[in-house]
């Protein structure tokens, strides 16, 4: 047997993390801290190369024989992409954090607990078993509530309880679904939770619909969709940056990641049924959320509530049906977490200067810090899809994939596009443009950022902007799996209208 | 159709032509160099700036100067760069077409460019962020080229999108401004409505053929459902009205006009602004399939151009005038876009040479703010003509172009519009010949009350003529402004002719009767102008006045706040009900419900009062229970 690099990878930060806590030096527990991520990076990375050069990474040891349980392990496109981000963002939340907030638990603390997630999260994005991907799906939720309520701001218990209910409460419903899929699949012989296994079942009619929607409704929790969205501006507003950027750019991508895997690749006839409300529920959230994030007062429910309008995005493409769109929703995905951790981060540093997260406490900040105004508004560029961006071309996929099969829901999404011109650039010309205030020059302690915090900056906006000018591995990487479940869900892209123009 | 059969397939780039994207590649990375390096290179900046645009001048000089000699069959060159991406059935590749028509364009962007670029070096002398300036004036020299050059709709819209951001960054380049970072946002924002009709027109192409580059697109649209084409044609006309300035999408042109002088001739008066008329004309195939698309074009253009002349009337403020006529004329050439065939040529024969007298004034204009301590107001100016020689004689060609003056550039592209207008459609024409009429009251106005009459200067002001390093380019556009109508007259239209597939049209330097008639409007319009504003004197403060006409005019016809009351107030109570929404309406929901189940368990926790006959009380409640249940499903 070949060495299990995909345990070995989910593995390594959680016994890290398990580390982290025994008693140590707080410069002496960061450094291992950063090691861990840094070591998982690599493996995550080793991992990509031995996917592309066509290793079968794939792990499938029984586990419950009595439930047909499996410890079963498998990267696809969509799950390298997912796997890739979460290696790269982690290390570099763990710079930004380098001194969490005075007053809250240790840095220690925080470095275990970010530990624990992301091993948490990557073996979400591997699962190839459905109590699996449910065991640690639920799971991530424990070092996410303590992140909140460690290091948050003032009202952190209150958004920490409200995420862990809302996600709770999806988790329920799913494990219904979860424990009906047994039900079926031990009625048509020896049970199985894998989901190569499952997805042969084609569960069709009632039954299937039921149990769709029961993953369906956990997902659009977690990815969070108007009107099951509330959790998340409370739970970004009232936690570290470093800590929103995770539950943001990588636990919310469980949602859309489970539509793909889960709803498509097991109820594909339910799925296609629910298309028509889940495209109009995606436009709602696309637009809900902008319109949100122009109405926000404070930068973090701002960026949180952009997400909800990129999550629409991301939804829309999927449900759209076409290999333009279901690809460009997974690369969305991707871009998406460089992206948000972007504007998370900025905001972060800015905050820390200011000691406030609202908007009317700044003013006129470009004079004091141009780097980080000009980085504010890269970020916030990569947030609007300008072309250049890697944003730009997940969301032309969308929006032009999704228009071949639906014109009229693509255009009214469009408006979208326009609204996230109006929130990143007022955001930006209401906290940097204009003359000083005196909020600014009285409070704004600290000079332009320092050379650790560019340095963050560096990969993160170097990837939106490389994947920019050079989305075509990324787009190679993630059109398998969308190839894969249009495939099985059978529907193949609509035609040129005129035929013989290429 | 014969039409499609006249266009010669591009032959690939050989030679000089596989150095095209340098003329995009190094403005883009020096752009970039002078952003990242930061303060080292304030001192070389500027010069390494003015270098780049240069380079790319030449290049265009020389691939222009290739295809004039070589045979009409092998003038356009298309070269491929990179595949960017492609998924499903769809690729998308990177490649430009240097063709009859983007030659021209990118001749025009770096020609100006580069004579903006030197000027802008004395202009922005004390500016102590005068190495961003140039920066992103690089950016947007790079990423015009590629909307001119590209030889698909994706990579065009890249370009378009490019220019959107440098205008934000350049009209806001003076942030500390209030006005000014508010005016960038405003037009980002106008143009990305507009945006969504470039992004909706692409869409389409590619559900239509499976494409967007320009050959497959010009190839299959004549087989296109007639509301498709209707559809496409709108979708780049909403792109073109956002780019353009043109009605509704105008607004935020005249705020722009907060951006640095030289940023308002380059971008918002010689290139970008005119990217609207360049893709109708790209897409004339599209156009011409969709006689309804194409009046929609001639609608919106015969509005413009009375709307912008409107507004050039009532400002005072020197560059709102010339932004007002820049929408006025922008107006000229999408109607000579929209008329069809017979138009195409004019429109951008007009376009090269406004491209030349506008900027040529717009510096000028910058030339005597220099003068006047930045101010705008021209109530404060007056007698500035021997004040400021250079720049009045080289405004004063600008001015003769504009108008139309005979055998000035204007009077050339200007009178082939109209005459066109007036084949089309009379009363298209009658329009058009009353827009010549207001241009010629309005600029006529400017020069009065700029150059001529009494000093109204403000105290302290002591006007003086520009350094050399910007009267130089006056004088070479203001030659161009001169001569660039008739040299061009007569050849334009062959020229184009493979590339957009004009007609051409016999054309003299004879008057025609609407030629006559133009210059007898002209005319008027001078006379009636001096008759109101060169006799008397003129108050130094905007004289109260109830006609109505003068009040749109100053309030440039009321855009604002038709915007504020249709879409900002709307889009604003939506966004504080949304916010609301959330906070009471939907989180009460959770909240109360969390609440609930709080009390419930309060509730619950009751029954646990740690007495133990109270525990077997229950027990035995539920044996009792457990057996009734049994018994009873066993006699059921």
């Amino acid at each position: 047997m070949t060495f299990p690099w995909l345990t070995f990878l989910g593995l390594l930060p959680i016994l890290g993390g398990l580390l982290l806590l025994l008693p140590m030096g707080k410069g002496a527990a960061r450094l291992l801290g950063l090691g861990f991520a840094l070591a998982t990076l690599a493996v995550g990375l080793g991992v990509a190369g031995l996917y592309a050069a066509g290793a079968d990474l794939a792990v499938q040891v029984p586990w419950i024989r009595a439930f047909g349980a499996w410890w079963a392990l498998d990267v696809d496109g969509m799950g390298l992409a997912m796997v890739l981000m979460t290696v790269v963002l982690t290390p570099l939340v763990m710079l930004a954090e380098w001194q969490p907030p005075a007053g809250r638990w240790s840095a220690q603390v925080f470095f275990a607990l970010v530990l624990m997630l992301q091993g948490l999260s990557l073996f979400v994005f591997m699962a190839n078993d459905v109590v699996l991907f449910y065991l640690f799906f639920e799971a991530t939720l424990i070092p996410t509530y303590f992140l909140i309520v460690g290091f948050g701001g003032p009202r952190r218990r209150y958004a920490a309880v409200k995420f862990l209910l809302f996600s709770l409460a999806g988790g329920l419903i799913m494990l219904a679904s979860v424990v009906g899929l047994f039900a079926i699949s031990a009625s048509q012989g020896a049970p199985s939770y894998l989901v190569a296994d499952l997805a042969q079942l084609s569960i069709d009619g009632h039954v299937g619909r039921w149990l769709m929607v029961g993953f369906l409704i956990a997902f659009i929790i977690k990815a969070p969709m108007v009107p099951l969205h509330t959790w998340l501006p409370d739970a970004a507003e009232h936690s570290t940056p470093g800590t929103a950027t995770l539950l943001v750019g990588v636990l919310d991508k469980i949602g859309t990641f489970g539509m793909i895997k889960f709803c498509l690749g097991l109820f594909p006839e339910a799925s296609l049924w629910a298309t028509p409300f889940m495209v109009w529920f995606a436009v709602v959230s696309i637009l809900w959320g902008a319109f949100g994030a122009i109405g926000s007062r404070n930068l973090m429910r701002l960026v949180a509530y952009t997400s909800v309008s990129h999550f629409g995005f991301m939804v829309l493409g999927i449900y759209a049906f076409t290999q333009a769109s279901l690809s460009g929703s997974i690369f969305y995905m991707l871009n998406h977490g460089f992206s948000t951790a972007a504007m998370f981060l900025v905001v972060g540093y800015l905050a820390k200067r200011r000691g406030s997260y609202d908007i009317e406490a700044f003013g006129g900040v470009q004079k004091v810090a141009p780097v980080a105004a000009g980085l504010l508004l890269v970020s916030g560029l990569s947030a609007l899809s300008l072309p250049g961006m890697s944003t730009f071309v997940s969301e032309f996929m969308v929006i032009t994939g999704t228009w071949s099969r639906y014109p009229v829901v693509t255009a009214v999404s469009m408006i979208g596009v326009v609204l996230a011109a109006v929130y990143v650039l007022r955001m930006y010309q209401r906290t940097m443009t204009g003359p000083v205030t005196d909020a600014t020059a009285t409070h704004f302690t600290g000079r332009d950022l320092t050379g650790l915090e560019r340095a963050i900056m560096v990969p993160i906006l170097g990837v939106l902007l490389f994947l920019g000018f050079v989305p075509a591995p990324a787009a190679q990487l993630v059109e398998p799996t969308a190839q894969a479940i249009l495939a099985h869900v059978g529907v193949t892209d609509p035609a040129p209208v005129v035929k013989g123009a290429k | 159709m014969i039409l499609f059969e006249t266009i010669a397939e591009p032959v690939v780039a050989t030679g000089m032509f596989t150095w095209a994207w340098t003329m995009i590649a190094v403005p883009a990375v020096v752009a970039g160099v002078l952003l990242l390096a930061g303060k080292l290179s304030d001192a070389w900046g500027h010069l390494l700036a003015t270098a780049a645009v240069l380079w790319s001048f030449a290049i265009a000089v020389c691939l222009f100067g290739h295809q004039l000699f070589a045979d009409a069959g092998s003038r356009a060159v298309v070269a491929p760069l990179y595949s960017w991406f492609s998924v499903g059935e769809w690729s998308f590749e990177v490649g430009l077409l240097v063709d009859q028509l983007s030659i021209l364009f990118a001749m025009l962007i770096t020609g100006v460019g580069s004579l903006i670029h030197i000027y802008s070096i004395g202009y922005m002398a004390h500016d102590e962020r005068r190495r961003r300036f140039f920066a992103y004036l690089n950016l947007f020299i790079a990423a015009m080229l590629l909307l001119v050059l590209a030889n698909n709709y994706l990579v065009l819209f890249v370009g378009w999108e490019g220019v959107g951001l440098a205008s934000f960054l350049l009209i806001s380049f003076w942030q500390h401004k209030p006005s000014a970072a508010a005016a960038g946002t405003k037009a980002f924002v106008m143009n990305r409505v507009g945006d969504l009709g470039m992004l909706a027109a692409i869409a389409s192409m590619l559900a239509m053929f499976g494409s967007s580059s320009f050959t497959d697109v010009n190839a299959g649209a004549h087989g296109l459902a007639p509301q498709w084409a209707t559809m496409i044609g709108l979708f780049l006309l909403l792109a073109a009205c956002g780019k353009s300035a043109q009605v509704p999408l105008q607004a935020w042109l005249l705020d722009a006009m907060e951006g640095p002088t030289p940023v308002s001739a380059l971008i918002h008066a010689a290139t970008m602004v005119t990217a609207g008329v360049y893709l109708v004309v790209r897409s004339h195939a599209v156009f011409e399939t969709s006689p309804a698309a194409q009046l929609a074009v001639v609608v919106v253009a015969t509005v413009t151009l009375l709307a912008g002349a409107w507004i050039g009337t009532s400002q005072d403020d020197i560059k709102k005038v010339l932004a007002g006529s820049t929408m006025s004329q922008i107006g000229y050439m999408m109607l000579a876009a929209g008329i069809g065939p017979a138009g195409y040529a004019f429109a951008i024969f007009h376009l090269l040479t406004h491209g030349f007298f506008k900027a040529n004034m717009f510096l000028g204009a910058g030339s005597v703010m220099h003068g006047m301590n930045d101010d705008v107001n021209m109530r404060h100016y007056g007698a500035l003509s021997t004040a400021m020689k250079w720049t009045f004689g080289t405004f004063a060609m600008g001015y003769l172009a504009i108008i139309g003056f005979p055998l000035f550039a204007g009077y050339f592209s200007k009178d082939h519009i109209i005459e066109a207008a007036f084949a089309q459609n009379t009363f298209i024409g009658i329009c058009a010949l009353i827009g010549a009429g207001i241009t010629a009251f309005y600029m006529t106005r400017l020069m009065l009350m700029t150059f001529f009459g009494e000093k109204r200067w403000q105290p302290g002001v002591h006007p003086h003529e520009s350094p050399r390093v910007m009267t130089i380019p006056l004088v070479i556009l203001a030659v161009a402004s001169v001569v660039s109508g008739l040299v061009m007259n007569n050849w334009i239209q062959e020229w184009l002719e493979p590339a957009v597939g004009n007609h051409a049209h016999e054309v003299s330097l004879v008057p025609t009767p609407v030629g006559m008639a133009t210059m007898g409007i002209v005319a008027a319009g001078v006379v009636i102008s001096y008759l109101v504003f060169g006799r008397g004197s003129i108050p130094v403060k905007a004289p109260a006045t109830n006609n109505p006409i003068t009040l749109a005019g100053r309030n440039v016809l009321f855009g604002d706040q038709v915007n504020d009351a249709l879409f900002v107030t709307p889009a604003t109570a939506v966004a504080a009900a949304v916010d609301a929404t959330d906070a009471r309406g939907i989180d009460k929901a959770a909240d109360s419900s969390a609440d609930a189940f709080a009390g419930l368990s309060t509730q619950v926790r009751r029954l646990e009062t740690g007495y133990v006959r109270s525990y077997a009380l229950t027990m035995l409640g539920g044996v009792l229970f457990v057996g009734v249940v049994l018994i009873l499903s066993q006699l059921g």
